[in-house]
């Protein structure tokens, strides 16, 4: 049974829930629906698409910075601080604008196939958050990789496995196992910079709400049901992280 | 060095950037400065927060120790985006509301003090945390031996756990001035003459989007670079005299 | 001794009146030339901001020029950040349900833009399958959303209209419908001469589109509107309007 003062608190805030879907402006609810549901969607796979990819560009980046030469080593460092050293939305502008503005001088792009990718606005917008999600994972993961024990990468060099293998079988595993606590906030934080993509004309759930705004002039009640959405979202995320760790063996030799 | 320059076709870049009018180089310096000053506030005003926040969280009542979670999950939760649209349009609204309603002429809340609370407001969330975290850190004894000793709690807080806890909650705090950097480049979005809006002007004016946006990279960069190393040097100083951890790993 | 004081005190309380808070006029802060843009010395510049200048003098107000992201305007008029807006925005009967306006100070129909060649005509089956972008919360967007969006591709809502015309530029959009002087004025431009045309005005639609630019103040602040209506009148009527406009347009954009 919940404590007495988290029983008056739930009350309050149901309370408060209730109040606003009474007194506050709905109206707009229905006819915005199926526009609503379309920027969730995309939304979420935006997220999953960047995590994925991202994650698959951190580890290498973390790979070459913890155990690589110094040719791939400092490019990759070089490239994690510039993008943790600037800002997303600059980083997104960038790249949809700069870019576009190089597209006038170079008219042979638009012969090409590429064109039909080029012209839209979300391969940037999934291009920006990857690099994002890289640069700041591959400092995370080059800390994975250094914190594995060397003892256990020594022993199996020393058995002949080959280098592949033991980056397979050992170092990786052990890495990400390591960084799984921080991923699960790091995906919280990719999914707060998915709203900056409105900017670039890319339809999520935070450019329909301010569609609902233009179009009624109500400002408040679609910002709060998207910072409800949102935390719905990251709670789902939080748990599916949980749920993972319990996957995972937590307890390292 | 002019040779240089033309050779690369740097020229009218380099023009363009030009401290000068008719070069944007001085919109951009402004904005930075407008962007720091709203940093610093912002950072100040969440250390703030952050340290009440953090006390209360360990030492308040269990109502209290509640709202601060709900206070810490909401801002961590809700992108910072929605939360500055949120609190720039719903802080102005409801004091004017308020001061109207008691009889009293709106007042005129400047783009800076919105800026600065708004922001202030989100880096208290994360502040609550790192400066939590950093105070559990300070060795339990310490703290009770000035409490059998009768110290008052503000002397204890003055004399041993906040300069204790100071070391430790350096990196998060650098990581939080970062964040607040960068955080400022969302106020573009609500029309705030920061270094990201005065860029997109400039590069919106002149058509230069390249030039100006990898110009403004490089301020951020350079703002970044220096703060590291000066918390860096902050960081040294607070744990002088601490042993040298052992490497990790072995 | 006592006369000397009660001098001083007498300036002071007759100087604060004086000593009010300049009325906060807000443009958007975007480059929207003529009408208003930064230049280079972070000072704005522009058809728009000399009207601003010329009423605010004729009104006899202390005016400070304050901008704001344009998608934000109403909601920082209601919430008191701001209290005019003169950003080119048109008076239409779903605005005026939220705010006030002045009497109008231009009206100029609204065109389309597209690249040089394109063929496409400034209605529904000229933009069939094309994506034409405008610029979000305008009287053009909700024109493309009534009239367009049956046939067209995609409409592209851009936070800015500079962005809408430089991806024209670029070659994202087919097509971009914006204020004609704003169009004139991006076709005039290098980036502009070289890659687009303009292929006409739009189908009137007075209700979408408007009744022309009037300034627009918080619902039921009476004495501010008249006070700018009657410096919009004397502008006019003095010639103050004519000289403003003479450097920007060859003829007088006050519209019917």
């Amino acid at each position: 049974m919940l404590a007495p003062h988290r029983l008056a608190m739930l009350a309050v805030a149901l309370g408060f829930v209730a109040w606003c879907a009474l007194s506050l402006r709905w109206e707009w609810l229905p006819e915005y629906f199926p526009l609503l549901l379309e920027g969730l969607w995309r939304t979420i796979w935006i997220l999953v698409v960047t995590v994925v990819l991202g994650m698959a560009l951190a580890i290498p980046l973390g790979l070459a910075q913890a155990a690589g030469p110094w040719y791939l080593a400092a490019p990759a460092r070089v490239f994690c601080t510039v993008i943790r050293g600037t800002p997303l939305l600059l980083q997104l502008w960038l790249l949809y604008y700069g870019l576009g503005s190089l597209f006038p001088q170079f008219p042979w792009i638009r012969q090409s196939e590429l064109w039909p990718i080029l012209r839209q606005a979300w391969p940037y917008a999934v291009l920006a958050l990857t690099l994002s999600f890289a640069g700041y994972e591959g400092e995370i993961m080059r800390g994975a990789f250094k914190g594995v024990p060397r003892g256990q990468l020594e022993a199996a060099k020393a058995m002949g496995m080959p280098r592949l293998t033991i980056l397979r079988r050992i170092w990786l595993p052990q890495a990400i196992q390591r960084a799984l606590p921080t991923l699960g906030g790091e995906t919280v934080l990719q999914l707060k910079a998915t709203p900056l993509v409105a900017t670039i004309t890319v339809i999520d759930i935070y450019a329909v709400s301010s569609r609902v705004r233009q179009d009624t002039f109500i400002v408040y009640e679609p910002l709060l049901l998207l910072a409800l959405v949102y935390m719905a979202i990251a709670g789902l995320i939080v748990l599916a992280f949980r749920w993972l760790e319990r996957r995972v063996p937590q307890r390292v030799a | 060095m002019d040779g240089l320059i033309a050779a690369l076709g740097l020229g009218p870049t380099l023009d363009l950037l030009a401290l000068e009018p008719p070069g944007w180089g001085g919109n951009l310096l402004r904005g930075l400065a407008n962007s720091l000053q709203i940093a610093l506030g912002a950072f100040g005003l969440g250390l703030l927060i952050g340290l009440f926040g953090a006390y209360g969280k360990l030492y308040g009542g269990p109502v209290l120790r509640d709202l601060l979670a709900v206070y810490t999950t909401v801002v961590r939760a809700v992108p910072e985006l929605i939360l500055i649209l949120i609190l720039y349009f719903a802080v102005t609204d409801a004091v004017n509301q308020l001061l109207v309603s008691l009889g009293y002429d709106r007042i005129q809340i400047s783009g800076v003090a919105a800026g600065i609370a708004v922001l202030g407001v989100v880096q208290g969330a994360y502040a609550t945390e790192v400066l939590r975290g950093a105070i559990m850190a300070v060795p339990a004894g310490q703290i009770e031996a000035a409490r059998a000793m009768g110290m008052p709690p503000v002397m204890l807080a003055r004399r041993i756990t906040l300069p204790a806890s100071f070391g430790f909650a350096l990196p998060g705090l650098a990581n939080l001035w970062l964040i607040a950097t960068k955080d400022t480049a969302l106020l573009a979005v609500v029309g705030f003459a920061e270094l990201t809006l005065e860029t997109r002007q400039a590069a919106g004016t002149t058509k230069a989007y390249f030039t100006f946006f990898l110009a403004a990279g490089a301020l951020y960069l350079a703002v970044t670079l220096v703060s590291g190393w000066l918390f860096g040097r902050a960081e040294r100083w607070a744990r002088r005299g601490e042993a040298t951890a052992s490497g990790s790993g072995r | 001794m006592k006369t000397t004081l009660l001098a001083i005190a007498a300036t002071f309380v007759l100087g604060s009146a004086a000593f009010a808070e300049p009325v906060k006029i807000g443009i958007a802060a975007e480059p929207y030339p003529p009408f208003a843009s930064p230049d280079a010395s972070g000072n704005w510049t522009g058809w728009e901001i000399d009207m601003i200048n010329a009423v605010c003098a004729a009104a006899e107000m202390e005016c400070a020029i304050t901008p704001v992201a344009w998608d934000g305007i109403i909601p920082s008029l209601t919430s008191g950040q701001i209290d005019v807006i003169m950003a080119s925005m048109s008076i239409t009967e779903e605005r005026k349900q939220t705010i006030d306006f002045s009497d109008k100070y231009y009206n100029t129909p609204a065109l389309v833009a597209t690249a040089t060649g394109s063929g496409i005509t400034p209605d529904a089956a000229g933009l069939d399958g094309k994506i034409i972008g405008v610029q979000t919360a305008t009287t053009h967007a909700d024109y493309a959303a009534k009239h367009f969006a049956g046939t067209a591709a995609e409409v592209k809502l851009y936070q800015t209209q500079d962005e809408a015309f430089q991806d024209l530029a670029a070659g994202r959009i087919d097509a971009t419908q914006a204020d004609s002087i704003a169009v004139d004025a991006f076709l005039a431009s290098e980036t502009g001469k070289a890659c687009c045309e303009s292929v006409g005005a739009v189908a009137a639609d007075a209700e979408i589109l408007g009744a022309g630019v009037g300034a627009g103040v918080r619902k039921g602040e009476t004495e501010l509107l008249e006070k700018i209506n009657a410096g919009i009148a004397k502008v006019i009527a003095d010639g103050t309007y004519d000289a403003i406009s003479a450097p920007y347009f060859a003829s007088s954009i006050y519209g019917g």
